[in-house]
Formats: C-alpha cells, sequence, structure tokens
C-alpha cells in the first residue's frame, strides 16, 4: 500500500526540480533573446572605425583656434599665445573646482586639445573666435548657463562641475595630431 | 554532402521561389562544388579558408577590381582575412581616394584609410557603362548572394568559358558562356593560368583561381558565417534541451489526469 | 473584466493593484482556470505560436527600424549596414525576415485547423471573421515590409502589386498615383510604406486582442467539433495547456532557428541582394512564397468576363441560393430552378467559348456575336484577376454561411474531409503555379504533319524548306497543357469548393453519428488504447 505512496512523492519532487529547470532554461534563453536586442543599439562597427580623426595644426597661428568634429562632437584646438599659457600656469591648482595643473592637461604648452562640450549640460561653451566671448578668465563661456573656462579649459566660474574633456591624441609629427 | 542535397531539394520543393529561375531554358545548372565554407551536415561546421580568402583578395585586386566594384565592403573589413592592423593600413596607403570638401570648399585626394571602403574602378554607373561597351559590371559586394546558387554558380561562370557553337550568333565583344542564361557574356574569360602570382605555392590554375576568388566574394557577402553558425549550434543545443525537459513537464502535468 | 467579486491575493503587491485594477483577476479568469476543452491535439498549439511569431516580428522590426533608412538612396545600404557593422545586426535581420515566412507558417495551420475541425461556424463565426481580418492585415504588412529593403524584387514586387488597383474601373489609376505618391514606385512610395510597416502590426495586434476576447466568449472549438457540456469535459487551461503550449512552441521555434542560423536566405529571393533599378525588370517577378496562391490566381484569370457570362453565373447564383443553401425553395418552384440551371450553365459556357474564339459569327450571318469582345466586356481580365485575387480570400469571410452544415468537425463528415484535403492541396499546386513562369510548358503534342509540327516547334528558322512545304501542308493541332492552364485548373478547384461543393455538402451530407460528450469520447479512446 505504501508503494504508490513512495512514487507519488518521488514524482512530486522530479516534477518540482523539473519544473524550476524549465523556468531557468526560459529565463536564460530570454535573456539571450534580449541581448542581441540590446547590443544592436551600441555603436556599430562603422561608427567605431571614424573614432579617430588626424588634424593638420600647421595652418593655425598663434593666438588662433579651430574646431574639429571627433565622434559628434566638437574638438577645440587652440595654439596659446605665451600670455595665455603663463595664465594658465600660475593658477593655484588647489583653488580650482576641479583641481588639474594644465600640465596634465597638455602634452605641448602650446597646444590645448579639449572636447568642446560643456560639463554642464552639454553646450558648445563660445571662444574659438577672437570675437567671441571669453568668459571672466580668457578662454571660453558657455552661454546656457554661464559656466567660465579658462586658457586650459578649466572650470572657473559657473555651475559646470569639470574642467573640458580632453580627449585621447598623440603627435604624429609636430603639425599633425591624431584624436582618438 | 547527400543529405546537404536532400534537404535542399525539399527546401526548393516547399519554397519554389527560391529555385533557380534566373537562369535560362537551356542554361545548365551550376554543378555543386564542395565548399570548407558548406562543410558538415547542412553545412553547419562551415568556415572560411583564410589562405584561400587572402589569394581571392589578391585576384580581386589584381584582376576583377580594375572592371568590377565592391562598395560595401571596407579595409578594415580584411582584418577577417587574417591581416593585421598595419597590413591593412599599408594595403589602403596604396589607394586614393576623394575627400572633402576642404576649408577652401575643394574637393582632395587623400591616401585611404581602413574606415574607407574599397575604391570603386569608375565613378558611377554611368561611366562603368561606357568603358564596358554598354555593360554594366555589377558591384561584387553581394554577388554571392544575388544570384541563385551563387558560389558555385560564380565559379561555373568563371570556368565555363566555350568555343561558340557553330550558328551561335556573338555580337562583338561578347563570350560564350556554358552558365550564362543565354550564353552570351559581355565579361572576356577573366582569368587564365599563370595570370596571378602565388607566393604560398598554391598551383596557378583557372580552376585554383576560381575557387579562390569565390571563397572570397562569399565571405563579403556573408562576413558572419561563422559566426551565424556558431551561434546557432549553440542555440539548438539550447533548444533541444529545453524541448526536453518542456517534454518531461508536460507530460508530467498531464500525468495526474485519471 | 469585469468588476464583479473577487478573491483576495495573499501577495500586497498584487492585492494593492488588483483591488484597484482586477488585472490579475481578469488574468488568472482568462488565462488561469480558464475551462479549456480537454481534447486539444496538436493542431491547437498554432494559434500561441502564431502570437509568439507576432510579438518577435514587432520586438525585432523595432530595433531594426533604430537602423534602417526609409530612402530610395539609403535604404538597401542601411539594411546592408545592420548586416555588416550593428552589433548582432545580421542575427536581428535573419530573424525578422524569415519570422515573417514562419508567421504565415503558423497562421496557414491555424487556418487549416480551423477549416478542418469547422471553427468557423456557429457561434464563432465573428471570431472566425476576426482571423480573416487579421490575415488581411498581416499579408499587407508581409508585401509592405519585403518592399522596405528596395531590392529590385522589393520595387518589382510592388510596382505589380500596386499596378493591381489600377484595374479598378474609372478611379483605379488615380488611386494607383495616391498610392505611390508619384508616378512610379519611388521614394514618396517608399517612406509612406515603412511608415505603415511600423504601424500595422499594433493595428494586428489590436485585432488579435479582439479575435482573442471572442474566443474567451464562445470557449474553443475542439477536434470532436461538439459544444462543451460541462466541467468534467474541460481543463483549466494553466498548467495543461501552458505547459503544451510552451513545448510546442519550443518546437516550432527548432525549425524557426534552423532556419534563421543555417538557411537565412533560402525562403528568399537572390534578386533581392541587387539594389533597386528602376531600368530592369528582373526576369521573373515572384512574390514572397506565401503570397504564391494567390498570385497563380491573380495570373489564372487571362480572359474577359462578358456578358454572357456574368448572366449565366448570375443565374445559377440565384438557384445555388434557392435551391441548395436554403435547404427548401422560398420564392421559386422546382421547374424553375431546372431553367435557372439549365439557362445558367448554357449561357456562363457559352460566353466563354465565345469569348475565346472571336472568330465566331452569328450563323448565316457573316455577323461576329456582339459583347464577346474585349472591349464590351464589363470585367476585363485584369480587372477578372484581382476580383478572383481578392475574392479567394473575401470567400474565407464568408465562409460560415457558405458551410451551413451543423456538424462542426471533418472527422464526422467523410465527404467534407475529403474535399477539405483536396482544396488544401489544391492550395499547395496554387502555390506551385505561382512560382513557375506563365509560360511554362508541361505536357505537350502536336498532332498532324510531321514537318509542320517541327516547325512549330523549332521555330521557322529550322530550315527553310521544311518551311516552305509545311505553309502548303495542313495546320497541325497542338495540344499543350501549360502553367497558366494549371492555374486555371485549380483556381476552379478553389472557387468551386467554397461556392458549390460547400452548399451542397451542408445540405446533402449525412455526417456520422456524433459522441455524446468530450468526457466520454476521451473516456472511450483511452479504454480504447488500453486494450
Amino acid at each position: 500500500m505504501s508503494a504508490p505512496k513512495e512514487t507519488e512523492q518521488h514524482g512530486e519532487t522530479r516534477r518540482d526540480f523539473m519544473a524550476i529547470l524549465a523556468g531557468a532554461f526560459g529565463a536564460i534563453g530570454g535573456a539571450f533573446a534580449v541581448w542581441p536586442m540590446i547590443n544592436s543599439l551600441n555603436p556599430a562597427k562603422d561608427t567605431l572605425a571614424l573614432s579617430t580623426i588626424e588634424v593638420d595644426l600647421s595652418q593655425i597661428q598663434k593666438g588662433q583656434s579651430k574646431t574639429v568634429m571627433w565622434q559628434g562632437k566638437p574638438v577645440f584646438i587652440r595654439h596659446r599665445t605665451e600670455e595665455e599659457i603663463t595664465e594658465a600656469r600660475e593658477v593655484d591648482v588647489q583653488s580650482l573646482t576641479d583641481k588639474q595643473s594644465d600640465e596634465d592637461r597638455v602634452q605641448k604648452p602650446e597646444w590645448l586639445v579639449a572636447v568642446g562640450v560643456c560639463t554642464h549640460l552639454g553646450c558648445i561653451p563660445q571662444g574659438q573666435k577672437q570675437t567671441d566671448n571669453h568668459g571672466d578668465y580668457d578662454g571660453w563661456f558657455c552661454p546656457c548657463h554661464g559656466s567660465h573656462y579658462d586658457t586650459s579649459g578649466r572650470i572657473r566660474k559657473g555651475p559646470a562641475p569639470k574642467n573640458l574633456a580632453v580627449p585621447p591624441y598623440e603627435f604624429l609629427n609636430d603639425t599633425t595630431i591624431k584624436i582618438g | 554532402m547527400l543529405v546537404r542535397n536532400i534537404f535542399f531539394a525539399v527546401v526548393l520543393a516547399v519554397a519554389p521561389v527560391s529555385s533557380a529561375f534566373a537562369s535560362g531554358g537551356d542554361t545548365p545548372t551550376p554543378p555543386s562544388q564542395s565548399w570548407q565554407f558548406e562543410e558538415g551536415l547542412f553545412g553547419m561546421y562551415g568556415t572560411y579558408d583564410k589562405a584561400a580568402l587572402q589569394r581571392g583578395y589578391k585576384i580581386y585586386r589584381e584582376v576583377c577590381s580594375s572592371c568590377h566594384s565592391m562598395k560595401r565592403i571596407y579595409f578594415r573589413n580584411l582584418e577577417a582575412l587574417g591581416y593585421n592592423e598595419n597590413q591593412i593600413k599599408a594595403i589602403a596607403a596604396e589607394y586614393t581616394v576623394e575627400d572633402g570638401p576642404n576649408e577652401e570648399g575643394d574637393m582632395f585626394d587623400r591616401t585611404a584609410i581602413p574606415s574607407d571602403a574599397f575604391i570603386s574602378p569608375f565613378a558611377n554607373d554611368n561611366a562603368a557603362k561606357f568603358a564596358n561597351g554598354g555593360a554594366l559590371p555589377p558591384d561584387l559586394s553581394l554577388i554571392t548572394k544575388a544570384r541563385a546558387n551563387g558560389s558555385n554558380y560564380v565559379y561555373a561562370l568563371l570556368t565555363g568559358y566555350e568555343e561558340a557553337p557553330h550558328g551561335a550568333d556573338l555580337a562583338q565583344g561578347q563570350h560564350w558562356n556554358k552558365y550564362f542564361a543565354g550564353h552570351k557574356l559581355s565579361m572576356a574569360p577573366p582569368l587564365m593560368d599563370g595570370q596571378v602570382t602565388y607566393e604560398d605555392g598554391t598551383p596557378e590554375t583557372l580552376e585554383q583561381y576560381s575557387r579562390d576568388i569565390v571563397q572570397f566574394l562569399t565571405w563579403a557577402a556573408d562576413p558572419h558565417m561563422e559566426a551565424r553558425k556558431k551561434a546557432g549550434f549553440r542555440v539548438l543545443v539550447f533548444l533541444i534541451l529545453f524541448a526536453g525537459i518542456m517534454y518531461a513537464v508536460k507530460k508530467r502535468t498531464w500525468a495526474d489526469l485519471h | 473584466m469585469g468588476s464583479g467579486p473577487r478573491e483576495e491575493f495573499d501577495n500586497p503587491v498584487v492585492e494593492w493593484i488588483d483591488s484597484r485594477m482586477p488585472i490579475f483577476t481578469m488574468l488568472q479568469k482568462e488565462y488561469g482556470v480558464f475551462p479549456t476543452p480537454k481534447n486539444f491535439n496538436w493542431f491547437w498549439n498554432f494559434g500561441a505560436i502564431a502570437m509568439f511569431m507576432l510579438m518577435t516580428m514587432i520586438v525585432t522590426g523595432i530595433f531594426l527600424a533604430m537602423h534602417y533608412t526609409a530612402n530610395t538612396e539609403l535604404a538597401f545600404d542601411s539594411v546592408e549596414r545592420i548586416t555588416r557593422d550593428v552589433n548582432g545586426g545580421w542575427l536581428l535581420r535573419n530573424i525578422h525576415m524569415n519570422g515573417a515566412s514562419f508567421f504565415f507558417i503558423a497562421v496557414y495551420i491555424h487556418i487549416f485547423r480551423g477549416m478542418y475541425y469547422g471553427s468557423y461556424k456557429r457561434p464563432r463565426e465573428l471570431l472566425w471573421i476576426l482571423g480573416v481580418v487579421i490575415f488581411l492585415l498581416m499579408m499587407a504588412t508581409a508585401f509592405i515590409g519585403y518592399v522596405l529593403p528596395w531590392g529590385q524584387m522589393s520595387l518589382w514586387g510592388a510596382t505589380v502589386i500596386t499596378n493591381l488597383f489600377s484595374a479598378i474601373p474609372f478611379v483605379g489609376e488615380d488611386i494607383r498615383t495616391l498610392l505611390w505618391g508619384g508616378f512610379a514606385v519611388d521614394n514618396p512610395t517608399l517612406t509612406r510604406f515603412f511608415a505603415l510597416h511600423y504601424l500595422l502590426p499594433f493595428v494586428i495586434f489590436a485585432v488579435v486582442f479582439l479575435h482573442v476576447w471572442a474566443l474567451h466568449v464562445t470557449g474553443s472549438n475542439n477536434p470532436l467539433g461538439i459544444d462543451v457540456k460541462g466541467p468534467q469535459d474541460t481543463l483549466p487551461f494553466n498548467p495543461y495547456y501552458t505547459m503544451k503550449d510552451i513545448f510546442g512552441l519550443i518546437l516550432f521555434i527548432i525549425v524557426y532557428a534552423f532556419f534563421v542560423f543555417y538557411a537565412p536566405d533560402s525562403l528568399g529571393h537572390p534578386d533581392n541582394y541587387t539594389p533597386a533599378n528602376p531600368l530592369v525588370t528582373p526576369p521573373h517577378i515572384v512574390p514572397e512564397w506565401y503570397f504564391l496562391p494567390f498570385y497563380a490566381i491573380l495570373r489564372a484569370i487571362t480572359f474577359n468576363f462578358n456578358i454572357y457570362m456574368l448572366a449565366g453565373v448570375a443565374l445559377l447564383a440565384v438557384f445555388m441560393v434557392e435551391f441548395i443553401w436554403r435547404h427548401s425553395p422560398k420564392y421559386l418552384g422546382k421547374s424553375a430552378g431546372i431553367a435557372l440551371l439549365v439557362i445558367g450553365g448554357a449561357l456562363a459556357l457559352f460566353g466563354l467559348l465565345a469569348g475565346f474564339n472571336q472568330h465566331w459569327t452569328i450563323p448565316f450571318t457573316d455577323m461576329p456575336i456582339p459583347l464577346t469582345s474585349a472591349e464590351t466586356s464589363p470585367i476585363s481580365a485584369k480587372l477578372g484577376g484581382v476580383l478572383a485575387m481578392f475574392g479567394s480570400i473575401g470567400l474565407l469571410v464568408i465562409l460560415p454561411w457558405l458551410d451551413n452544415h451543423p456538424i462542426r468537425s471533418a472527422r464526422f463528415r467523410p465527404l467534407f474531409r475529403i474535399f477539405v484535403i483536396v482544396f488544401t492541396f489544391s492550395v499547395f499546386v496554387l502555390g506551385y503555379a505561382g512560382s513557375q513562369p506563365a509560360d511554362r510548358v508541361y505536357w505537350s503534342t502536336c498532332i498532324g504533319d510531321a514537318q509542320a509540327c517541327e516547325v512549330l516547334a523549332h521555330g521557322a528558322g529550322h530550315g527553310a524548306a521544311a518551311h516552305h512545304e509545311a505553309d502548303a501542308g495542313a495546320e497541325p493541332l497542338v495540344l499543350k497543357f501549360d502553367n497558366t492552364m494549371l492555374a486555371q485548373a485549380f483556381t476552379g478547384v478553389y472557387f468551386l469548393f467554397f461556392l458549390i461543393i460547400l452548399p451542397l455538402l451542408s445540405r446533402f451530407e449525412k455526417g456520422r453519428e456524433l459522441p455524446t460528450s468530450i468526457h466520454e469520447a476521451v473516456l472511450a479512446k483511452k479504454q480504447k488504447a488500453g486494450a
């Protein structure tokens, strides 16, 4: 009489186990099915292939700036004057919002390369043209919410929390840099 | 092979759409070659032979590319052929590409970089037609997918030039090909023995050239084939296990009914 | 979805939501304990499978749409970019393009099941009609979707199908121009097709909701086709049919996955890997396989419908309605019936023959028979083809009234069973005919002078001497059976099935004795299997 009962109990556990296993398979399968769709939203291969650019610096005079597009964003390249370099280097780093020395931000003192996107909410700061508003620190001024950047692209006044980002770049020779 | 042929026979019967209409009434069906990319049951273990792809690319560069573009292939894609970054840069640098406009508003030539597409031999279709006696050499990026039974067809076409039968009315610039619909092909036989030099000692014959270029073109049309088949194997194993489990669950559930 | 009495849930979050909006109560009622006939066979899996395919298509479609560009200059390249450069893009595209085929496979099996087991009959007519609406919307969506990659078949398929609308009298050309948004299938067409291809699946989803709603009012049919008499005939949907549906679904996905990973292009056409070229038409235009039977019907109508044929068909229709469909004639007597049949049949046959033999004249005169020419036919071949194609689907809408036999399931209707299988076979043959060139000759023979036959077979170029002699001899008779005739024959079978066979069977087929209840039938089967 006890035999059928045992079988039934055995059956119970086996079914529970099977049900859990089936649930696990369903969940894993679902996750693997969803991943390609999510991943398709990441940058595609052609987008990634365009993630480096080369810029010729020979045409940029001292005191002038050039804006180039890199990864869909403007990059500011400024050929700095001696005064601008001195100005950037005399600041007490400890007094800054985002503590960074000018030496850490440039590879060659006369060339500043920075992503021209305000670190507050993503506007493009003014200051690339001679006639632009350069802000209180002779660098760039973001008209959206009044952030002032200095000649090293560092935040000095206003709501932005960080200095203008420095993209990865290298000098291929004296007059050419590769960004990215 | 046999199983695969039976399978495709069934598929063709079920889905007659895919049967080869492209070939005209008396055009023979291209014979099936054995390809490494179709190996295994249903081609499940097919992989590309990188050495063959490199040889095929060499043929494309030295022969086909004088008339045929491959607009959808980029130098960066050559990584799949086993070239490293510097080799790819060097290959790309052999070509110039028009870019611009520069700051003065002019177009200018620069050396190609890996993110550039293969350089087309002609500026546009009309230029291509004009240079080829009115016939447009098709772009080869997708050619093995754009023809029924593509890989075998291209192989058959390249090796299928024959003496025109008596009475055939060939116009100037036409060539008789056994496997081309209508047989009158504007492309002159593009390959012949010894035409392209192989550095790895592979025989320099028409058949070998044709095999290599077909493998290269098949890769170009279907670059993710290896990843696809690998993923497919995993997915099928997973699903079959899942089916087994669900069968047990379903059976258990229904066993309750008396 | 009522606000009736409700049981409380243990889970506080579920209970909080359910007491405000009884969605869990509804799910429990409609999918948890929903009483479902206990004798379903595997054919009943395909509704759930079709639902799964719809969701798969919508989800993969949304992600593909994020990378697709609906512009004739860019569409082909953007699709290639998806398969080459987008992460996992090749997989998404393979799932989507093969998904269309597998959605249709599931739905065709689902429709076959509905026909075979009489699921369209009272009280499920509206449920069935909603299903036909879903089918039509699916066809529209699939057709439009095939245009989006902008390959050669995309462009020329779209050209051929949109040109169908120009067959509509008086306003056809204007409708076609309206569809195109220009003077050919071009950029405006592609852009609107993309918008519609994104919209229609959600319309389908809404109609599926109605379809399921109607199903849950009447309850499911079952392989015996008899009504559920009480709780002993049913099982709660969960876990019995949820588990069975999931198992069946996985088997289906295995086949689907095989195509996605190992034969992704086998169901498509190579020409669609050539970018659209408005100056060159591919030699043979074929639609996707799931449209082939209807395409064959479209091409089968190569003749005009003249006034005699239409009059004859109208008389025959009156006869069918009055004497067959109505079971006992209401308005007409027996002799009127015979007259309708004879005159109607004779008129239709005469019209058909006269249409083919334009050289016929009124006896004893030289006058051609009036109103038989192409210009005087109210329905041209082109319009006729379009009407036949849409009519072949339209017949499904009125199927519940064409077949009003009281027994649902073919199991208990041996004659209906034979004819529904013949009908299914004819759909397959039509599919084959649709895939073949219209002028393909399957069989031919030449009766008469051997040399003249030789000339006919190989063209006049084959020996000028033979040619001259043949001219002198009698015209040989060539008998042949080509693809158009094949399509015509089976188009005839298709329409006969609906319009003649089904009403006749409804009237005269006796049918087998039905089991008293599902429960007893299941028990009897079990005992038989046990013994």
